[in-house]
């Protein structure tokens, strides 16, 4: 009698950790094994597989009931005890040319939040050159200790740099946890940090949580291309790292005249031991849409089949001050450029009004734009993904919807106009 | 001139369907393909080496199958490749992957000194982008992480110049040889293969190495050496639906303006 394990084992281990009698493995493809001979029948494993690729043979008895506990690990866990009152939270400061990045404040928040989980604070690790004013609105934005390196060799990001600084603050006060952005700057530090340093990264969350007995980090991310959420955990090692997604997390509102410590350390890198030289910084004007930061996006997806169609949504986008996104399907249709692709391998974002014509949902869109305020969807299939979840939903034909949006819109927004601006305004308007 | 391209076999997600009943994964109506972003890096390393001259070595870990995505790599124009595989290996995070690579690398590098590691940006299943900054970390060398062009490389003075994307545009880098540069998509169109390129792919047969090539301590690997561990796996939250609009489509239009003009500024 034996566990049977089908086609859909993807690999994970999670039944491997949780097998209290040793008989199961990854196999030479990746996949979990069974040894037949240790096998119990004790269902622990069926109850943790995430893809129900385990099954107990029908006329299998010890079945147990599936727990609310997922997964026992059994090994102890090994953390140095720490004083309480620490600063243990710690956040990645990502300025560029002393401009903080929204991402920042937005984790500065959410640390704050675990600090209090931990009974602990909030610590920033500031790196650049000439930086120091930067430490005030981090206090004020919740940061309860800076640790500055104000040094030429900071100017302009480079990760041969930032890590050994990183790393070198936290060999010396032991943070419990660190988080960075999970943006181009933060995803190409956080790995090299975490290489360094031995620890466990979990990429890209969009959720993250204390466990209150362990007092680690529970760091939840999309996998499989969106399609599942998994929970990651470091616990033998510190510290847990993470990089979460931008516009996902919230900052807090400022509080004016906040006071922090800051601690101001040095390093010596010199300049010639950085194996690259940045030549020059190119602002592209046609790279300028930023998705990210956009308050409207009007996207569309595969039910917009053509040139012109986009030039509807663009219409409707100019009108209402927003930007033109879309799916991966609209991208691979050539319906539009790769750099407006929103999703798991395009941008996320998280806008006030989403848009979204002609886009089903699939999953791997969802992920980059569930955190908009609020979504307008268009589509002829009145029970797809995207109708199901959005704020308001139209079921009809974006190239008949569209232009009437277009001009009720216009109308409404001239009108508000009029009203706002009084005489002057409607003086000018008769003008014309 | 030596470029090693580590590539990695993923499943394509575009192609994994859900099943309803159980929201979870079926697995089996993927196919295993060549990541898309690591094709970019592999024809990458052939254009340069059309430009340059050299060889093109193609690295990846996984099961006995992957030999497939080091055959697609040579009908894209790579010279050899090398599978590392082994049960041991089952199992590893990013950090126990780039030990493993990184192992895989230096031996090869013994054998034949290396100028250049292409990597894709990251990986379509896991999306991490950690491995190559991982490679990098361990063999202690730069790192180019975003590069959407190669503008030059110069193997005499051993220095590469990319354009690496950031948020408002993208910066020129000089780099000392060797390095770590992780690829677009953008960065090229891939090319057709030439007939000879296919026959010689389909008929190739790939070294395979395992734990003891590399001389690589298991302790470093697979479940146990790896610092992460997947806690619980899950369903995305629950969408809540919203208001259906009714009426003719002006009404609509009408209905909603209203609801979304104080929104907009």
């Amino acid at each position: 009698m034996t566990v049977m394990i089908n086609r859909s084992c993807i690999g994970c281990g999670a039944c491997v950790q949780t097998c209290p009698e040793g008989a199961l493995s990854l196999g030479p493809e990746g996949n979990a094994v069974v040894d037949p001979s240790k096998c119990t029948d004790c269902g622990k494993c069926v109850s943790v597989c995430p893809v129900a690729a385990m099954s107990l043979p029908p006329n299998a008895v010890q079945l147990e009931q599936p727990s609310e506990q997922v997964l026992e690990i059994s090994e102890p866990v090994v953390v140095v005890e720490t004083e309480q009152s620490g600063d243990k939270v710690w956040v990645f400061v990502e300025q560029t040319q002393t401009v903080i990045a929204p991402v920042t404040l937005e984790l500065i928040g959410e640390a704050t939040r675990l600090a209090k989980k931990l009974n602990t604070q909030v610590g920033v690790v500031l790196l650049g050159d000439q930086v120091e004013f930067l430490a005030q609105p981090l206090f004020e934005q919740g940061a309860d200790k800076v640790y500055l390196i104000d040094h030429g060799v900071f100017n302009q990001y480079r990760t041969e740099a930032y890590f050994q600084a990183v790393c070198y603050l936290v060999r010396k006060y032991f943070p419990e946890i660190l988080l960075m952005g999970a943006t181009t700057m933060g995803r190409d530090l956080a790995g090299a940090v975490a290489t360094d340093l031995g620890t466990g990264l979990t990429a890209d969350c969009t959720q993250l949580d204390i466990d209150l007995d362990k007092k680690i980090l529970l760091a939840s991310r999309p996998a499989f291309g969106g399609n599942i959420m998994a929970t990651i955990l470091c616990e033998r090692h510190r510290p847990q790292m993470a990089s979460v997604r931008p516009k996902v997390m919230k900052a807090l509102d400022p509080m004016v005249g906040r006071n922090g410590m800051l601690i101001r350390e040095f390093i010596d890198i010199p300049e010639s031991s950085i194996p690259k030289q940045i030549l020059r910084v190119v602002h592209d004007q046609l790279d300028q849409i930023n998705l990210a930061e956009a308050k409207i996006i009007v996207s569309g997806g595969r039910g917009i089949k053509d040139a012109a169609g986009f030039q509807l949504l663009q219409d409707l986008a100019d009108v209402v001050g927003g930007v033109v996104g879309g799916s991966r399907g609209a991208v691979e249709s050539g319906c539009i450029e790769a750099k407006r692709q929103v999703g798991q391998t395009g941008q996320t974002v998280g806008p006030t009004i989403y848009f979204a014509v002609g886009i089903s949902g699939a999953i791997q869109h969802i992920v980059g734009m569930m955190h908009s305020e609020t979504i307008v969807a268009i589509n002829t299939n009145p029970d797809c993904e995207m109708m199901k979840m959005a704020n308001y939903s139209m079921v009809g034909d974006a190239y008949a919807v569209i232009p009437k949006l277009i001009d009720a819109f216009r109308a409404a927004l001239a009108s508000r106009q009029t009203n706002d601006s009084g005489a002057v305004c409607s003086i000018v308007q008769e003008a014309f | 001139m030596h470029i090693v391209v580590c590539i990695k076999q993923v499943p394509d997600a575009a192609q994994v369907k859900i099943d309803p009943k159980t929201n979870t994964l079926d697995r089996s109506s993927a196919p295993a393909i060549l990541n898309p972003y690591d094709a970019h890096a592999v024809q990458e390393a052939v254009n340069i080496k059309r430009l340059y001259g050299g060889r093109v070595t193609v690295l990846t870990m996984g099961p006995p199958q992957a030999k497939d995505i080091i055959r697609k790599s040579l009908e894209l124009g790579a010279d050899a490749g090398i599978l590392l595989s082994d049960r041991a290996f089952a199992g590893s995070d990013t950090w126990a992957t780039s030990y493993i690579l990184s192992q895989g690398l230096s031996e090869l590098r013994a054998r034949e000194p290396i100028d250049l590691i292409l990597c894709g940006k990251q990986a379509i299943d896991g999306d991490t982008a950690q491995v190559g900054p991982g490679i990098a970390r361990r063999l202690n060398i730069g790192q180019l992480t975003y590069i959407q062009k190669v503008e030059s490389v110069d193997f005499v003075e051993r220095s590469i110049i990319v354009h690496r994307r950031v948020d408002q545009g993208y910066e020129v880098i000089q780099a000392k040889l060797p390095c770590v540069v992780t690829v677009e998509k953008e960065i090229n169109e891939l090319q057709y293969s030439s007939l000879p390129e296919m026959m010689r792919a389909a008929q190739y047969q790939p070294l395979v190495w395992g734990v003891n090539d590399i001389h690589a301590e298991v302790n470093n690997m697979g479940l146990n050496g790896s610092p992460t561990t997947v806690r619980k796996i899950f369903s995305p939250p629950e969408r809540t639906g919203g208001e259906r609009l009714t009426g003719s489509i002006d009404d609509m239009a009408n209905q909603l303006v209203n609801v979304l003009l104080e929104k907009i500024s």
